[in-house]
């Protein structure tokens, strides 16, 4: 029987805390977003005054089973127990409210209130006025920042503060709440190692008050240095759970990437051409630097590399939607400055983006209008007056070729599935004749099908002398179709593996480097 | 592959066939004006005992006055399409209105605004008027698609400042005598001419040209209008520069039809464009609109002010209602926007 948070806060305010084994354990949790099982039976089991670190690949399901943990989302099945008592978290405040504390990736402080006003948001101490006694706020604020050996002043802006400093006040804010569970979501991302140090000080210290730390990271050594045990996930499975002192590197990357590649991978071996586009040096301060590689007509360049390393960024610059802080981007030799998509696209680049809600489709409108807006800059177009006929008869043997599957020309591209707007969006580039095609995720959020079909197409047109960037996540993918992997970590080129010599052991290897 | 390769390999193009099996949206808002004429019909009978509509002075009228707020709303109904607002058309009237006329003066004219300069042929006045709508419009352009302010601000404090410039010109004094040149434009039936003209080029230009397709796919999406390579800096300058071209133009036909300009010509004109946009279906979160669902709009906010003074509802209650009709329109629009999502 799940006991309501009420009853929870009232057992914790009586200190009659039973003694269960763990501190926090999830059983048999299964979570499915449509078309995604994301977890699929986990355990996660969090022994009290330990670090807890969970270690996977993107889309490992790891951040899903966080949020569950934390109140964000609501499993579809499993059990979540607090100190051996099952509990029903319905949202962030119930998870608060009965110890669990969340800090995420992305902050989420109010750049324009001061330090304390974020700590102590909704718990304002008051004065016999009922206003917010500032004067106790910051002393408050000040006690915490002793106990955490945090040199901040409680009166300044969040939006003054560094990253590192945020970080540091919404672990304040979590500590504020007396929490029994703390999970960090790679809170070291964006720290200097100084910074870094500091923080696992701080971690070290609570862990002793008796609290269990959850942490997310990809950083192999950080795991050797602070955490006391790790669980493994993979492909929304829970792979195991170990002592961090018992296994070396190799043996925790095994663990991730253990699958085996049974997807079949359409790779043809085609000819390789003369280089198209040539990147020496690229820098975009503050994000990546130093980036060079050359891509031959009818190779497939693979980029690997965590969430985060960079990879979406390069592409990004090098499609000139945000212009490089220094460096070449050559293409057939000619140096060219990249300042503009529009220019990008006039020397034969088309770019497939990430996130194909927020920079791809245009969802109210419909197929037609989606495919050909691309073509549009410099074909079909007449005295200004576009060809209807030509245009849509391209768009329809286009649609017809990549096999969209739409009731028609004029359905409005939200009401397809994810897989058929990919290829529409593939659709609108193709109809450019692109000579360098750069593909970010081609097929993240699609089913198996669509995937191959995607897969079969991208090795087609390296057959037929196209240029290929392929940035993925996903391991199967970036080896099956790639003649060369480039990994980045941290916004630097870790690495070229050629096709021969890429395992996913090495590429991981590169890509936490 | 090159697509010449692709439609090649096509030899069964059955699939998308091209007829739009849904109606057009228009049709929905033409039932609503067939509606609401017929209300106005049969409470005329009830309460005024004639026919609201058999009345060819009335239609007559009600066509004229639509005219104006039409030549606006189809500029606006552009700016609206990609995602934005323009709140400066009417203080825009005002000031085409004020130049445009000084350049209209006739000699015989006691107190001309500049005495060297009367009798001058029609197509000074209404070139400098046109051309200082333009200017408007590119500011406004330029304000938001350079330095990244919301269009409500960048056109508010052009609402704001184009009215002082109406005022300063002449110091707040009105400008009358002007040429019957001049004037010509605004008699008989020529202010509907000008609206069905300049709605038919622009429902032609959104809908047959590459300029009407890319300002869909900006207020679509104007991130994905980007990466399209849509220079979407330059397409916000132009259609901001067409809606106060049109604004423009709105001022010399009020400045006609009245024989005179005064400053505070063409106040809340911007409210009743937004609202003949709006109401004839143009979304406010841009990419959806036409310039037919306009026209519609603004013939019904045209028929309902004229059916409340057919049957004297008091100047009042005539604007609160307005009011009501223009949300009731938006609530109506965010619904049909839910119910077609799948």
């Amino acid at each position: 029987m799940a006991v309501s948070p009420s009853t929870m806060a009232a057992v914790r305010a009586s200190g009659a805390i039973p003694q269960a084994e763990y501190l926090l354990n999830a059983e048999n949790v299964r979570k499915e977003f449509p078309g995604v099982l994301a977890l699929d039976n986990v355990q996660f089991r969090l022994k009290r005054g330990t670090v807890h670190a969970l270690m996977g690949e993107n889309g490992a399901g790891k951040s899903t089973l966080m949020k569950i943990l934390a109140g964000i989302y609501i499993p579809d099945q499993g059990d979540v127990y607090l100190k051996g008592i099952p509990i029903r978290l319905k949202s962030p405040l119930d998870a608060l409210e009965n110890g669990i504390a969340m800090i995420h990736q992305e902050l989420n402080l109010m750049p324009f209130m001061t330090v304390a006003e974020n700590i102590w948001i909704r718990r304002e101490p008051k004065n016999a006025f009922g206003f917010v006694d500032h004067g106790k706020m910051y002393e408050m604020t000040t006690e915490l920042f002793q106990r955490l050996n945090i040199a901040l002043d409680p009166e300044s802006q969040v939006r003054d503060l560094s990253v590192a400093n945020r970080q540091m006040v919404e672990i304040a804010k979590a500590v504020s709440y007396e929490s029994d569970v703390l999970i960090m979501d790679e809170p070291t991302s964006a720290l200097t190692e100084r910074e870094v140090a500091h923080l696992f000080e701080i971690i070290r210290s609570l862990r002793e008050q008796g609290i269990g730390i959850v942490y997310i990271t990809h950083k192999m050594n950080e795991l050797f240095e602070i955490a006391d045990e790790f669980s493994v996930f993979r492909d929304g499975r829970y792979i195991g759970t170990h002592a961090s002192t018992d296994v070396t590197r190799d043996d925790i990357i095994k663990m991730m990437v253990g699958r085996e590649i049974t997807q079949m991978f359409p790779k043809e071996e085609v000819p390789i051409g003369d280089v198209v586009l040539s990147v020496k040096d690229l820098s975009l301060k503050n994000v990546f630097r130093n980036v060079s590689f050359d891509v031959r007509a009818g190779e497939i360049l693979g980029v690997a590399g965590l969430v985060g390393s960079g990879r979406s960024n390069v592409a990004e610059t090098i499609f000139g939607v945000t212009p490089a802080t220094s460096g070449t981007i050559e293409i057939k030799g000619k140096a060219i400055k990249m300042n503009s998509p529009t220019q990008a696209i006039s020397h034969g680049m088309a770019f497939i983006t990430e996130d194909r809600k927020e920079t791809g489709c245009l969802l109210i409108l419909d197929v037609l209008e989606n495919m050909q807006i691309a073509v549009l800059q410099d074909r079909f177009v007449k005295y200004g007056f576009v060809q209807e006929k030509g245009i849509t008869e391209a768009c329809e043997a286009m649609s017809a070729t990549l096999r969209v599957k739409t009731p028609n020309m004029e359905e409005r591209v939200e009401n397809l599935s994810g897989g058929n707007q990919q290829k529409v969006l593939i659709g609108r580039w193709l109809l450019t004749n692109p000579k360098i095609l750069i593909l970010d995720e081609p097929t993240r959020g699609i089913d198996v099908g669509a995937k191959a079909e995607i897969h079969r197409l991208v090795s087609q047109l390296a057959k037929q002398g196209v240029a290929v960037i392929m940035i993925s996540s996903e391991m199967p993918e970036v080896l099956g179709m790639s003649d060369r992997i480039m990994v980045m970590h941290e916004g630097r080129v870790t690495g070229f593996l050629d096709r021969a010599e890429a395992t996913q052991v090495k590429v991981m290897e590169l890509a936490s480097k | 592959m090159t697509s010449e390769q692709v439609t090649a390999k096509v030899t069964t193009p059955a699939l998308g066939r091209r007829h739009r099996r849904r109606l057009p949206p228009e049709v929905n808002i033409l039932l609503v004006l067939v509606g609401i004429a017929l209300v106005f019909e049969i409470l005329g009978w009830i309460f005024a005992g004639q026919s609201f509509l058999m009345n060819v002075q009335r239609l007559r009228i009600i066509i004229l006055q639509v005219s104006v707020i039409g030549i606006i709303a189809v500029g606006v109904t552009q700016v609206i399409i990609t995602g934005g607002i323009d709140l400066s058309s009417g203080s825009v009237v005002g000031m085409t209105a004020m130049v445009a006329a000084s350049f209209a003066q006739a000699s015989t004219w006691a107190r001309p605004v500049y005495p060297a300069l009367t009798d001058l042929p029609f197509f000074i006045p209404i070139g400098i008027g046109l051309g200082i709508g333009l200017l408007a419009g590119i500011v406004n352009g330029w304000l938001i698609a350079y330095t990244k302010i919301p269009p409500f601000i960048a056109t508010l404090g052009m609402m704001v400042s184009a009215r002082g410039v109406a005022k300063w010109y002449t110091k707040g004094s009105p400008v009358s005598g002007l040429t019957d040149q001049f004037n010509f434009i605004g008699t008989s039936i020529w202010p509907v001419v000008v609206f069905l003209v300049v709605a038919l080029i622009f429902h032609v230009a959104l809908r047959y040209t590459r300029y009407g397709k890319f300002t869909y796919a900006i207020g679509a999406n104007e991130q994905a209008a980007r990466v399209s390579g849509i220079d979407i800096e330059r397409h916000l300058i132009k259609v901001y520069a067409i809606a106060g071209l049109l604004a423009g133009l709105a001022g010399i036909v009020t400045a006609a039809r009245a024989q005179t300009a005064q400053a505070g010509m063409g106040v809340t004109y911007e409210l009743d464009a937004i609202a003949a946009a709006v109401i004839g279906g143009t979304s406010l979160t841009g990419g959806i609109g036409r310039i037919t669902g306009t026209v519609i709009g603004a013939i019904i906010l045209g028929v309902m002010i004229s059916g409340f003074t057919f049957l004297r509802v008091d100047a009042y209650y005539q604007e609160i209602i307005k009011g009501v009709i223009i949300v009731t329109a938006v609530i109506v629009d965010v619904y049909r926007q839910k119910k077609r999502k799948v």
